[in-house]
């Protein structure tokens, strides 16, 4: 690949990559709201509590993201309910619904983590603040919460990567984000191989630092202390 | 026994078989290039396990939808001068053959890890029996280690069998009539995006329920002789 060719285009791969970044995040915080609710009630001992988010769930890791994404940006413009209520103007545009879509596809991921995290929180640890006095509602937040997160957190990385993936489907509802952007340069420029190359290099560079930094937050909260019991 | 839809229920039956192919092609393609990427990272040789390092390192950061497009439009021209060396004018991927080349790949990187878990899982005792009762390396993998690393892989497998499937709407963007293709043809001629969107969402649902069930029962099968252990 010439330099003159990547330096020339360099203004608009950031600004895909900046698109990218946005969706990733917006999504994988927003989603991780989300699932919390979802998460705690999907390892409720009742069974009504589950079942709903168990259907969340099912629906959302059972089928694609794309199809997701065109059922929310094409699909929602079939009813004129929703063409005339105050969520349109979100629904309009492809930023919000790559947005929604992502945000509730990893939602549905994030709580699967948690679930399984909070299952992992050792018994004794659960039992131990309750033997102290502690309530229900205490134990949650202040032993099994904070436990869980440590045991969720190397999983939740792996989520966000795997987000930071999936951001390219935005493409396919016109938005210009870096995969977008690199179609948008290969249609000016006819060079397919040099800048899918060079597209597919800054999601390897996101991706590297996306991974350091959950591994200094990891250092941070002390994940590895917690895990000998 | 096939609904109506507007006609375009057969049309969503072919997609769904497409959809199928498409899935099953990669998977082949996608288990031989994770166990030789397994072979390569566990290799005595450093080049091989540089080879299979790289292999897996770089597939797996860039997107599926990437690989995709990249297989598609980025070998257009090395396709036609390895057709113009054969005599063959204009020859091109099909988007079916650069799905399959796409998805496999990215099967493949992911399932090295899997293959290599499985492989590091083995006991060394097992390659040691064999080689005291005078076995040969070749015999050794595929009579011993394959068959074990088998049990042990399958549910990692299965999990990157479910992902495989649902990337298989990708290849929709290169105009592979798949279940995703047909759909939004459908919606062009229908107008009625929900619907058809909705019953793509659950055909693919369908398939991962199916493909559950399979693995189930595989699991099951290979586990025979082997207690669970409950955690």
């Amino acid at each position: 690949m010439s330099w003159d060719l990547f330096i020339k285009w360099l203004p608009d791969f950031l600004e895909g990559a900046w698109v990218t970044l946005q969706l990733v995040g917006a999504s994988v915080i927003a989603g991780l709201i989300l699932a919390l609710p979802l998460g705690i009630a999907r390892s409720s001992r009742v069974l009504a509590v589950r079942a709903l988010p168990y259907a969340y769930i099912f629906f959302f890791r059972g089928t694609p993201l794309l199809v997701q994404l065109f059922l929310v940006y094409y699909g929602m413009a079939q009813f004129e309910a929703v063409r005339d209520s105050w969520l349109w103007p979100f629904l309009r545009e492809p930023y919000w619904c790559a947005i929604i879509t992502m945000t509730m596809h990893t939602a549905a991921y994030i709580a699967e983590i948690i679930r399984g995290a909070i299952q992992n929180v050792p018994a004794g640890e659960v039992e131990a603040a309750r033997a102290l006095g502690m309530s229900r509602r205490q134990a949650l937040w202040h032993i099994i919460l904070p436990r869980a997160a440590r045991i969720g957190l190397p999983a939740y990385s792996n989520e966000v990567i795997l987000m930071l993936k999936a951001s390219a489907l935005a493409s396919t509802v016109t938005l210009l984000e870096l995969t977008g952007m690199a179609r948008t340069i290969i249609a000016r420029t006819y060079l397919p191989v040099e800048i899918f190359f060079a597209a597919g290099m800054f999601y390897l560079v996101m991706a590297y630092v996306l991974v350091r930094g959950f591994k200094l937050l990891e250092r941070w909260l002390r994940v590895d202390a917690c895990q000998g019991r | 026994m096939i609904p109506d839809l507007y006609g375009f229920g057969p049309a969503l039956v072919a997609g769904t078989w497409m959809t199928i192919q498409l899935a099953l092609s990669a998977l082949a393609l996608g288990l031989v290039l994770g166990l030789l990427g397994a072979l390569a990272k566990t290799s005595p040789l450093a080049t091989l396990r540089w080879l299979g390092g790289t292999y897996s390192t770089i597939v797996r950061g860039v997107p599926e939808l990437l690989w995709v497009l990249l297989i598609y439009f980025g070998t257009i021209g090395l396709v036609r001068g390895i057709g113009e060396v054969f005599g063959i004018e204009n020859l091109a991927l099909s988007p079916f053959v650069a799905g399959t080349i796409a998805l496999g790949l990215c099967f493949g990187a992911y399932a090295t890890e899997v293959f290599r878990g499985a492989l590091l899982a083995i006991p060394k005792g097992h390659r040691e029996a064999g080689l005291a009762l005078g076995l040969g390396k070749r015999r050794i993998f595929m009579r011993l280690i394959l068959p074990q690393m088998w049990r042990l892989a399958l549910p990692g497998l299965g999990n990157l069998f479910m992902i495989l499937m649902k990337d298989t709407a990708l290849v929709s963007v290169i105009g592979l009539e798949e279940i995703m293709r047909n759909s939004q043809i459908a919606v062009t001629a229908s107008k009625e995006p929900f619907t058809f969107f909705v019953v793509a969402a659950f055909i693919y649902l369908g398939l991962t329920v199916i493909a559950m069930t399979g693995m189930y029962f595989l699991e099951k099968r290979a586990g025979r002789g082997f207690a669970r252990s409950t955690a």
